[in-house]
């Protein structure tokens, strides 16, 4: 059962290209399809969950699965699993482009992979703050931070703190006078 | 000690790192390049760009990376570049395995509740933030070049920004598509 839950997270991990959320579907086919270690609903509570949780998604996920049916051995194996494939790849890569970093072709073709790079973070910016249905009234919380960190440099963890703890004073707030509107 | 710092390090990573892969991203940043001077800006976009186009989750990626690179860097050899790498993501794993395991064990019916809602009413304005700060970072002559220094590579690399942005934000073209694009162009105009 361990040496299941290992390979089925290693594939999961192996053929998963641009992150978590690419996995879900091939976790879904996996998990729940193949091995029926979970249901639909189970999973999609489970999605939900790990992402309001910190840290890698698809390895939460993993977590989840392998507690669920083999308690902390399985989640161990699982999140071995999913880890395992990206770490001898990253590994691999590591050793030898210490080697041909130096190499013209290498460098030159890194010199226009960067800006290019820097632009594809840029743009999940934009549509991260649709989905956190960014607007007038609290804009303000993305800026100030972005510029408490570039400008002051401030640690991004001590902002996630301080919007956790804001966001739940808020709502603490908010419960307890119920019968105000909300501000436009 | 460096592999008790790594840990530490990748270990506040996995318990803070909210948002995601990108949201991590800013973490990373902030702690590996900006803090520790473990890696610098150009590296840091290398491994952006690495863990594009390899599989396997972004987090776990620049964890290796960066376990390898710092040991190395500091003058150790491969095997203990390993360990390094083997310490990194280790680290970055064991928040996630103690959190989910008291989740699935105790914390499972709050996690629907009101107060975890108004918590991320706060948390996630601040990514945007968090991913917008490691943006701007990264804007810099180490990726750029400046009109002074460099101003052939600087117009060139503005012209690849802009045309990145255009071709996933809207034409909505693969990014590891996109950057092999990137490194032809980079190949044939800024050798």
């Amino acid at each position: 059962m361990y040496k299941s839950l290992f390979t089925t997270f290693f594939k999961i991990g192996i053929f998963t290209l641009g992150g978590g959320y690419a996995m879900i579907p091939l976790i879904e086919e996996e998990v729940v399809n193949k091995k029926q270690w979970a249901s639909k609903e189970e999973l999609l509570d489970l999605i939900a969950i790990a992402q309001s949780c910190p840290g890698v998604f698809a390895i939460n996920i993993a977590i989840f699965i392998g507690y669920k049916l083999r308690k902390v051995k399985g989640a161990v194996a699982t999140a071995f699993g999913t880890a395992l494939p990206s770490f001898l790849i990253i590994l691999a890569i590591a050793i030898f482009f210490a080697a041909f970093k130096e190499n013209k072709v290498i460098a030159a073709m890194f010199r226009g992979i960067r800006p290019a790079v820097v632009a594809l973070i840029a743009v999940p910016t934009f549509r991260m703050a649709q989905q956190a249905k960014i607007g007038w009234t609290n804009c303000w919380i993305p800026i100030v931070s972005a510029l408490a960190i570039w400008l002051l440099g401030v640690s991004p963890i001590y902002i996630i703190i301080i919007a956790g703890l804001a966001g739940y004073l808020y709502g603490a707030y908010k419960s307890h006078e119920p019968h105000k509107p909300l501000q436009p | 000690m460096i592999f008790f710092d790594l840990f530490i390090t990748f270990f506040k990573i996995g318990l803070f790192g909210f948002g995601g892969g990108y949201g991590m991203l800013s973490l990373i940043q902030h702690e590996t390049v900006e803090r520790a001077h473990w890696l610098s800006t150009a590296e840091f976009t290398d491994i952006v760009a690495i863990s594009q186009m390899t599989p396997g989750p972004i987090g776990i990626n620049s964890a290796t990376y960066c376990g390898y690179t710092a040991i190395h860097n500091a003058g150790y050899g491969h095997l203990m570049g390993i360990l390094g790498s083997a310490t990194a993501t280790f680290a970055l794993v064991l928040p996630s395995l103690i959190l989910m395991i008291l989740i699935s064990r105790i914390f499972m019916k709050y996690m629907k509740t009101r107060t975890v809602r108004s918590i991320f009413t706060g948390l996630r304005p601040a990514v945007v933030g968090l991913l917008a700060a490691a943006t701007l970072l990264l804007c810099n002559a180490e990726n750029f070049s400046t009109p002074k220094e460099n101003p052939w590579q600087f117009f060139i690399s503005i012209a690849l920004f802009a045309a990145t942005a255009f071709g996933t934000g809207y034409l909505k073209i693969n990014p590891i598509r996109m950057i092999c694009y990137a490194a032809f162009a980079g190949l044939l105009l800024l050798y």
